[in-house]
């Protein structure tokens, strides 16, 4: 009797985890993407040394140079050393910007390279897998621009740990914001070469724009419509506000993003990057789960 | 509304033919009915009809563009067929695509492991896409790194493997999850000749201890032979199939050849008394005739004059394909043949 009631009794339970297979499969395999990305990480790290070398030499030449510039032509000879602070959210950014995109980058390669269908014809949703390996190249770019953010005294920023924790948390938001960003571009173009040239051409206007090394109130009238609709101006500005409220006599040319007369709150602000991420990353997961 | 799908799925269906399942119950391991897939300009499949029973090692025959990587992709859900039903182990592709997924493994033309990650990880990878069961897992990786042959290299990086061995670690992934089918798309494809005998001696093991139907295509006619059936596929339609053996008595005559000391009386004499068809060449005379092997030692006999040599060839897989088609086959791939990599998403 066992016997005869065995094959059903499999396939029954067979078919529950089927059913199953929901939640906690989903949160298994997008664990696994994020983790891979992490491994792949932790396995090259010439990549994030040289990676690091442009936001560094942004920070300490061009801003230095910068500051000069800035000390000559203003009164104040301590408005110099100012500059870096106010330059400082923008490197960060910077040095989490090459990471953070180049998950767009890996997920192009890995359809060149075959992996992406090994993940493809898996059991999970494809969201599940767009999203973890978008977590894994924040989490990357969160820990490059660490090592930036540690060098925050040589430039006159306080250590507070306070300071550091919401910095980093800020930073963490940012890159996530480039990660969805890069992996929107990734889905939607799908050749290596033209990606490159579309992320590179997108890149740079959206660090310039975003106040990140000069501030929005400074720019002329045409430009600020695009800085607005950045969500890294805003990530930026939140940096910069978090910095003065840690330092006594707050950062110089840091007047706060403003709509119309009205400077919104920092919360605001993270959350507008926030929703920013949520809709680049659901578009991209939508471009992606398409099957021909 | 999904218990009577199922219901459905496991009555043998009257229609198709079924013949691999005499006890009446078993689902086939694919079911394919009327399956056709239209591309902008290109009628890659067109009406395609397949029942693989489980357990058994079915060979897709086919030169590049016939429509094999194509059909592949819509079995393993990467593609949607234009019209037709597919389904695995009982579950349809286009509405249950997670039961298909978890029940098939595939090995593609090229690699997709992942190189900067060890042996183990790779397996590991993939047992959490597949929500295996904790409990259990060492276990079975242990099992698939043995049956690889990779024991002692599971914690080197992947790029370090030759190319049978990725090869070898790949079926051994694709075999992890147990799936019902193993799809392998030329799984020997640009592997030197000592490589691919290593990867069927390896398919032959895989099916001694696993319980998995395999599905393999293949341009290469030694290949298809070692399949329990094949299935012959040119321009998006299967021109016929069976075991080698049906396919090649289809054909018929075996051709016998014959070295003598005077040729021109031998064909004669097979003319006049064992009413054959010869041809005399350069090389001697050459006679089609249905079993050639009972036919020798009646001509050495039955001739008059001196026989040097005979050599009987069997018909081979490629005279049922030009039987079949017209035309033959070609052995080396074309560079511009598609593959599943680019069926997933536009490779350039």
């Amino acid at each position: 009797m066992t016997s005869i009631v065995a094959p059903s009794d499999r396939g029954a339970v067979g078919d529950e985890r089927d059913r199953s297979s929901t939640f906690g499969a989903e949160l298994r395999a997008g664990r696994m993407v994020w983790w891979r990305e992490m491994l792949h990480f932790l396995r090259d790290p010439a990549r994030t040394a040289v990676s690091l070398f442009q936001p560094l030499i942004f920070l300490f030449i061009l801003g230095v140079g910068l500051s000069r510039l800035y000390a000559q032509a203003g009164a104040d000879p301590g408005a110099g050393a100012d500059y870096l602070v106010f330059l400082f959210p923008g490197v960060l950014v910077m040095a989490a910007q090459v990471p953070a995109v180049s998950v767009g980058a890996s997920i192009v390669w890995d359809r060149q390279s075959g992996f992406l269908r090994e993940m493809l014809v898996a059991p999970v949703r494809r969201s599940t897998l767009l999203i973890g390996k978008c977590l894994g190249g924040a989490t990357v770019a969160t820990c490059t621009g660490t090592v930036v953010l540690l060098c925050c005294g040589l430039v006159g920023v306080p250590y507070r740990f306070g300071l550091s924790l919401l910095l980093l948390a800020e930073l963490g938001l940012a890159s996530l914001v480039m990660t969805a960003l890069g992996a929107l571009v990734a889905v939607t173009i799908r050749r290596i070469q033209t990606f490159n040239i579309v992320l590179g051409v997108l890149m740079t206007p959206l660090l310039f724009l975003s106040g990140a090394v000069f501030p929005v109130a400074a720019m002329p009238t045409w430009m600020v419509p695009v800085a607005l609709v950045n969500p890294l101006t805003y990530t930026i500005d939140a940096m910069r506000r978090t910095i003065a409220h840690y330092t006594e006599d707050g950062v110089a040319l840091a007047d706060p993003v403003a709509w119309g007369t009205w400077h919104p709150p920092v919360l605001l602000e993270l959350g507008l990057a926030v929703g920013f991420s949520v809709v680049l990353l659901a578009l991209a997961a939508r471009r992606f789960a398409r099957i021909d | 509304m999904f218990r009577i799908r199922r219901f459905g799925g496991r009555t043998p269906a009257p229609a198709g033919p079924l013949p691999e399942t005499p006890d009446g119950h078993a689902v086939p391991a694919i079911r394919a009915v009327g399956v056709r897939k239209n591309y902008p300009g290109v009628e890659a499949v067109r009406g395609l009809d397949l029942t693989v029973a489980q357990g058994e090692m079915f060979g897709f025959l086919g030169p590049n563009g016939c429509g094999k990587t194509t059909t592949i992709a819509m079995m393993c859900t990467l593609a949607r067929p234009t019209a037709g039903r597919i389904e695995i182990a009982g579950h349809d592709t286009c509405t249950a695509p997670g039961r298909v997924r978890r029940r098939l493994g595939l090995v593609f033309q090229e690699t997709t492991l992942d190189l900067e990650l060890t042996a183990e990880e790779n397996l590991r990878f993939h047992a959490d896409l597949y929500a295996l069961p904790r409990a259990t897992l060492a276990g079975r990786i242990e099992e698939m790194l043995s049956l690889a042959g990779l024991t002692d290299r599971r914690d080197r990086p992947v790029r370090t493997f030759s190319g049978g061995m990725r090869r070898r670690l790949e079926i051994a992934r694709g075999l992890l999850h147990r799936p019902s089918v193993l799809f392998l798309d030329e799984p020997t494809l640009g592997l030197d000749p000592q490589a691919r005998a290593d990867i069927w001696e390896h398919l032959r093991e895989v099916r001694r201890r696993e319980d998995t139907t395999l599905f393999l295509t293949t341009h290469y006619l030694d290949e298809a032979e070692q399949c329990d059936r094949i299935a012959i596929i040119d321009h998006g339609r299967i021109v016929t199939q069976g075991s080698p053996e049906e396919l090649k008595s289809v054909v018929g005559a075996d051709l016998v050849e014959l070295r003598t000391g005077d040729d021109a009386a031998a064909a004669r004499d097979l003319r006049d008394r064992f009413g054959l068809d010869p041809a005399v060449g350069a090389g001697g005379v050459a006679v089609r005739a249905p079993d050639g092997a009972r036919l020798v030692p009646r001509l050495c006999a039955g001739l008059d004059v001196p026989v040097y040599a005979v050599t009987v060839t069997r018909p081979t897989l490629d005279d049922v394909f030009l039987h079949h088609t017209g035309h033959r086959i070609r052995e080396e791939p074309t560079p511009a043949s598609a593959t599943l990599t680019e069926l997933a998403g536009d490779r350039s």
